[in-house]
């Protein structure tokens, strides 16, 4: 079976599942947002007062933080005031981006079944966990019975060879992916990230591949669970057995990306999937550029940051606001020194949460604003004016633009690699 | 919502407003609006055609390409399209998360690949939801799509997710001796319900 179905299989109680077969699962992990206050209104309507397994919820409250407005601030009273009456005991507060927090925190493990009111949440296959985004009535069900159907899916089986070459992040080969098979290449399917540079990349690239999957149409996007994975989750607490496909697993298709001659990848507006080649829109004047959100703001995202602005300013015409994904991150960047030297370019440093990305606050773009962004979505409208538009790359693309004020090959700025 | 599942006979019929391919969930939901009252958001939906929310009337059908609904997890988005009394969508494919939200909701979406290139805007359709048959009445032409799964057509008999929940707590499965209140009006969002 696949890691999928091995995840399903466990899950509805089989011995096996296959592509296909519907099945009633029920889910290790619940995490809630925000949503939680929805959820809580439908529980409420339906008359049902307790949860399934309220011990199985986490709650991080990351998309409206710190309130922009009175009436989020009162969202976030309410969504504690649920917490506590459904004697929820994994509230994350504001600790950073859902995602980012219940993966440092230890709360997925390899092989679990993870459901979370945010499409991302394919972010936890990066340890080998089945991670999928449900909305809130689905949510709601799960929350009150434990268990949701799902159809087991097909897996996409994606092997990433080559070397890495400089210049490059496990964002270039992710957008490479939606740019040359299409942004619904694995839509109804699950992905598994297989080869040598998979094998080599580390915890934060993974994320970052993981978490895409939803823009390759992905239900799950996971990555086998190896010695990589062990050491992360050693002392954070999470189990760390390895857990992979077992021979003879299926695929219905299997892609192939080598990186050995990838140049940094950029998504022009207003599609994930309108990719090119930095060299192909280099020049293109930016007044924004925002290196946050569950894909790409993570320490190591940061020390490619701080590597290409150590010693330069930001671009007078340009703003580049830094959202770290946690205050973990934050504090870690602080110890290691990349806050420093990012404010000494000129970034603005703002408090952890999901921030400028789906357009909420902490950094919306006016009309004929252009923003180079480390995020995962720029569709029209999506970080503010219907009349601006957003390109999609790296950290070292968002860092070497916000210098040069255009979109320029971050190979001119910094020649390391984090393949 | 719990939108009827078909007219009297099984089948829906309406007239076709066509949109392209990767329509994403963020211009069906602006973000911007989302935690408005639907009053106030339902001129924000699907703006990329600005005539459509003004002259959307209950009953028409959506007619998409690839992807429809790809993105969040917002489920204002199909429910936007649901309140402004869009019938159903039929489109070449669904993306995942949009296609599950809209069975909760009992709003029909029906895969049907090749209805793209061979429908126009303002055709007249037929909808056989059951087997996925649509037909066109100005062509005569007739495809058979994806059919809805028993079990995800179940739930939206059913009138979706919520009140297969309230049949539980009525059959004692579940609930703590609340009172349901069935047929309650769902009312609008007052925060987003579920995000990027």
């Amino acid at each position: 079976m696949t890691m999928a179905e091995q995840v399903l299989a466990r899950t509805s109680g089989r011995r096996a599942v296959a592509a296909g077969e519907f099945v009633t699962a029920s889910a290790d992990v619940l995490m809630c947002h925000e949503a939680l206050t929805m959820c809580g209104s439908q529980l409420r309507r339906v008359g049902i007062s307790r949860l399934a397994h309220p011990d199985r919820v986490h709650v991080v409250l990351d998309h409206f933080f710190p309130a922009p407005t009175a009436a989020n601030a009162r969202d976030h009273t309410r969504a504690r005031d649920l917490v506590e009456r459904y004697g929820i005991t994994n509230f994350h507060g504001h600790a950073g981006i859902c995602h980012q927090v219940l993966v440092e925190r230890g709360a997925v493990a390899p092989g679990r079944l993870v459901l979370g009111t945010d499409s991302h949440s394919t972010t936890y296959g990066a340890l080998g966990a089945a991670g999928a985004g449900i909305g809130v009535t689905e949510m709601t069900y799960v929350l009150a019975t434990g268990e949701l159907w799902f159809q087991v899916p097909p897996t996409v089986r994606v092997e990433l060879t080559g070397t890495g070459g400089p210049g490059l992040m496990a964002k270039d080969l992710v957008l490479a992916i939606g740019g040359r098979h299409g942004t619904d290449v694995a839509q109804y399917a699950a992905i598994e990230y297989h080869g040598p540079r998979a094998a080599a990349m580390s915890i934060a690239g993974r994320m970052t591949m993981a978490n895409m999957g939803a823009e390759l149409g992905a239900k799950f996007a996971m990555f086998p669970a190896d010695g990589v994975t062990a050491a992360y989750l050693a002392g954070r607490g999470a189990a760390a057995e390895p857990f992979g496909p077992q021979p003879g697993a299926s695929y219905n298709r299997t892609i192939t990306l080598d990186t050995t001659d990838l140049e940094p990848q950029v998504a022009r507006p207003h599609n994930p999937g309108n990719v090119a080649g930095i060299s192909a829109v280099a020049g293109t004047a930016v007044h924004q550029a925002f290196l946050g959100s569950c894909t790409n703001a993570r320490l190591e995202d940061l020390a490619v940051a701080a590597e290409i602005l150590r010693g330069r300013r930001v671009h007078p015409r340009v703003r580049l606001l830094v959202t770290p994904a946690s205050q973990q991150v934050f504090l870690d960047a602080v110890h290691a020194g990349h806050v420093a030297v990012l404010a000494e370019a000129g970034a603005h440093i703002t408090a952890s949460g999901c921030g400028a990305c789906p357009g909420g606050h902490q950094g919306l773009l006016g009309p004929g604003e252009r923003c180079i962004s480390s995020t995962n979505r720029n569709f029209l409208g999506r970080m503010g004016s219907q009349e601006a538009e957003v390109y999609l790359g790296s950290p070292a693309v968002v860092a070497a633009a916000a210098v040069a004020g255009e979109l320029v090959d971050p190979r001119e700025l910094w020649t390391g690699t984090t393949l | 919502m719990s939108a009827p599942v078909a007219e009297e006979g099984g089948v829906l019929r309406g007239r076709v407003w066509k949109f392209g391919h990767d329509v994403d969930t963020d211009v069906m939901a602006p973000w911007g609006v989302i935690a408005r009252p639907f009053e106030e958001r339902r001129g924000h939906v699907l703006k990329i055609r600005p005539e459509f929310a003004a002259e959307v009337a209950p009953g028409d059908l959506i007619v998409a390409g690839r992807n429809w609904g790809c993105g969040s997890s917002r489920e204002q988005a199909p429910e936007n399209l649901a309140l402004l009394g869009v019938a159903a969508v039929v489109a070449e494919s669904f993306g995942r998360i949009y296609f599950r939200n809209a069975i909760a909701q009992a709003f029909p979406n029906v895969a049907c690949p090749g209805i793209w290139e061979a429908t126009e805007d303002g055709d007249e359709l037929e909808l056989d939801l059951a087997t996925a048959t649509v037909s066109n009445r100005r062509t005569g032409a007739v495809l058979v799509g994806q059919p809805y799964t028993s079990e995800m057509l179940s739930i939206i008999e059913s009138g979706g997710l919520l009140e297969v929940l309230r049949q539980k707590v009525a059959a004692g499965e579940l609930g703590d001796g609340e009172p349901s209140v069935p047929g309650t009006p769902v009312p609008p969002p007052t925060s987003p319900r579920s995000t990027p």
